[in-house]
């Protein structure tokens, strides 16, 4: 009871250590295999069983000691990380098992399964956290191996400058949230999980004046790893990496990383006189809108889904900075855990076409009519889509709705009318994505001979495709909502949940689905038919600019790039001219010169040793007299 | 007018300084050799005439010991010197600057 929780930590830790050391070094890809799929679903099995348990404990050991500071590393099981393991531990084991079949035959079959494990065990350490500094070195663990799995085919260029991308990116918001964690262990003296809740609960104004800024720093974190406006760029070009691994990096791990952590640690964002929600709020809208609006304008298939999951963030981050007033990040948690299981979803069903069209084709218009030829994948993918777009009863529509009830009941208008403009838009752009790809007319010769997903693949994409249809109707929400201490919505049953939202909030809920059936229906009507993007013309040099993402790639590399360059140079020639050329070249001249100088004495001849010899006694002696 | 003790130490800084000069300007090693005793000598008169002035025979007693010593200086520097003429075929100084950097 105590120990089996260790298993959720230890098993990824020894299926990397083992992938590593007895199936990579020496080429055994059944090894590596077994490791990898046995740790996932053994993980998932402990993670399963303390869910069904409910355990409610914690377990740690000491790691180092310096005076009165100890470091521990542990777990802490309790409502809100055991179903966030069950989650990570479920999606992490499917697509394990999906990438049996899409990783067939790569030439770096080990180091990838090291990855996916070293993955898993990092994003684990997070959800199960006791303490701040073990979730800050577990997130920096994320931010490695999505650097290693991102990079997975370093020989290609882009994979590599996409690799580089998203760990530097990172590296900015790791920064903050180290900032941060330094700062409430400052003013706080504690890392720990629960004597943070103590102190703050015996004194909300223990944080005092900083507040916000602990509050800001550790969102910044949070805007690194969950791809948030302006760190948002390193995710799109993620995409380079293995598609199993983006639906990892996009569903349970990495960018649910950061809104976990503001979940989370949600009460030191959450002290009286912090602005870190508000600013929390309206990063997240924007980011959400900006995200959508860019999505609706790609043409790559894995580009469009990576678009859309930095909207769906942005929404989560909405839902965090709105959680404020003793409500708790629930709706938050609750669009984490559904969005987990639809955009994993959507990945892997992108995966499957990509894999089906031999790795050759990503552009979305020269697939097309691929229904008839990938049945499953094209429903489990339409599936997925529909709960994305927020249709109900799928699981979206009512973590979507929760989001948006929450701006409504908080009489934030602006807030609440911009995310149905959102919702609208994601409809769109989800709709754009699956008639282009599946319906409509064959764009390519490619398509022709497209086969269906093998068994190892379709069997993950038909499991999470259990909770994206169902996930609104288990009181995923009401389970958040005990554990941040506001009472559940719905009765508890079946259909209480399945009409919750019409009877709790018939207007948004209404409007919410007005605003996904117009986005749809005006997708479905431009779409259906379509062989090349009639919005193309249409928009003309706005769309090209909604395209490139508002250029913001280019801002980035224009002026962050130039500047670093920029002190590179300075930097070089300051090496180059001050420290070694003045410096150490100058004293170095000067010594030898000196030495050049002094030499001219040492004529060898005896009598002018003598010479010197004399002179300094008489110059000695004189001063000894003159002394007297 | 008597000589006294003032004499002998002018006698004794004259010798010294003409041993200096030698030492410094005499160009054959045997030379600087000689003065180098003539130095030496210098030395042993002021202390002689130091004796004589204090009355006792500490400084004479002295003398003797650096007769003595520079006797078997002698000894060796002369060895030393037929040494080197022996490996370099030259007893002029300004040929022996191996002592040069």
């Amino acid at each position: 009871m105590e120990t089996l929780p260790w298993l959720l930590l230890v098993l990824p830790l020894l299926a990397v250590g083992g992938i590593t050391w007895c199936g990579w070094r020496r080429q055994r890809p059944a090894v590596v295999a077994r490791l990898a799929v046995g740790s996932a679903l053994g993980t998932l099995l402990v993670a399963w069983w303390a869910w069904r348990q409910g355990i409610d404990a914690r377990g740690e050991i000491v790691w180092l000691q310096a005076g009165g500071f100890t470091v521990s590393v542990g777990w802490l099981l309790d409502g809100l990380s055991r179903p966030m393991t069950l989650v990570v531990a479920g999606v992490a084991a499917l697509v394990q098992v999906y990438s049996l079949g899409y990783m067939r035959g790569d030439a770096w079959w080990g180091r990838y399964f090291a990855g996916l494990c070293l993955f898993t065990l990092a994003m684990l350490g997070i959800v199960l956290a006791p303490n701040l500094l073990q979730a800050y070195f577990c997130w920096e663990l994320v931010g490695l191996s999505s650097y290693l799995l991102i990079g997975h085919w370093h020989e290609r260029v882009t994979a590599a400058d996409a690799a580089k991308k998203a760990f530097l990116t990172n590296r900015v918001g790791d920064l903050g949230l180290l900032a941060g964690v330094l700062l409430v262990w400052q003013s706080l003296g504690t890392l720990d999980l629960a004597r943070i809740r103590e102190i703050l609960a015996a004194n909300p104004e223990a944080l005092g004046s900083t507040a916000t800024v602990a509050g800001v720093l550790i969102f910044l974190g949070a805007v690194g790893k969950s791809a948030q406006f302006p760190l948002h760029v390193w995710l799109p070009d993620a995409m380079e990496g293995p598609t199993p691994v983006s639906a990892l990096i996009h569903a349970a791990t990495m960018v649910a990383a950061g809104v976990y952590l503001l979940c989370r640690w949600f009460v030191l964002l959450a002290a009286p006189g912090s602005a870190a929600l508000e600013i929390v709020a309206w990063t997240g809208l924007f980011t959400a809108l900006m995200a959508a609006v860019v999505a609706c304008r790609q043409d790559d298939l894995k580009r469009v889904l990576a678009w859309s999951t930095i909207s769906q963030l942005g929404y989560m981050m909405l839902a965090v900075g709105l959680a404020g007033d003793g409500r708790g990040p629930v709706a938050a948690m609750y669009h984490l855990s559904t969005h987990a299981a639809f955009k994993a979803l959507l990945f892997l069903g992108a995966g499957a076409v990509i894999h089906a069209l031999h790795h050759q084709e990503q552009n979305i218009w020269k697939l097309g009519a691929l229904a008839r030829r990938m049945p499953v994948t094209f429903a489990c993918f339409g599936l997925a889509t529909l709960a994305l777009c927020g249709v109900p009863p799928l699981s979206g529509a009512y973590s979507k709705d929760a989001i948006l009830a929450l701006a409504h009941e908080e009489h934030r208008t602006g807030m609440y009318l911009l995310a149905l403009v959102g919702s609208a838009l994601t409809a769109f752009y989800m709709v754009r994505v699956a008639t282009v790809t599946f319906l409509g007319p064959a764009k390519s010769q490619a398509v022709d001979c497209a086969p269906e997903a093998p068994g190892v693949m379709r069997w993950p994409m038909l499991l999470l495709a259990v909770p994206t249809v169902l996930g609104g109707l288990w009181g995923i929400d009401e389970a958040y909502g005990r554990v941040f201490g506001v009472a559940g919505e719905g009765g508890g049953s079946v259909w209480a949940r399945f009409v919750g939202p019409w009877v709790h909030a018939p207007g948004v809920a209404l409007a919410a689905l007005a605003a996904t059936l117009l986005g749809g229906g005006a997708a479905w009507l431009w779409y259906r038919k379509a062989v090349s993007d009639p919005l193309d013309e249409s928009l003309g040099a706005l769309g090209g600019w909604c395209r490139e993402a508002f250029r913001l790639d280019a801002l980035y590399e224009g002026v962050l790039v130039r500047a670093h360059d920029l002190a590179g140079s300075a930097c070089a020639a300051a090496d180059r001219w001050v420290l070694a050329g003045f410096l150490i070249r100058g004293l170095h001249g000067l010594v030898a010169s000196a030495g050049r100088l002094v030499r001219r004495v040492q004529t060898g001849n005896v009598q002018i040793h003598a010479l010197f010899f004399v002179a300094g006694v008489v110059l000695w002696l004189w001063l000894m007299l003159a002394w007297e | 007018m008597s000589v006294g003790l003032e004499h002998y130490l002018a006698v004794s800084g004259i010798l010294f300084c003409l041993g200096v000069l030698g030492v410094i300007l005499r160009r054959n090693l045997l030379n600087l050799y000689m003065s180098l005793e003539v130095m030496l000598n210098a030395a042993n008169l002021a202390l002689v005439a130091f004796a004589r002035y204090n009355g006792d025979l500490n400084g004479q007693v002295l003398v003797f010991f650096v007769i003595t010593v520079a006797a078997a200086e002698v000894a060796v520097g002369l060895a030393l010197i037929v040494a080197l003429y022996r490996k370099c075929r030259t007893t002029w100084v300004d040929d022996l600057a191996t002592m040069k950097h």
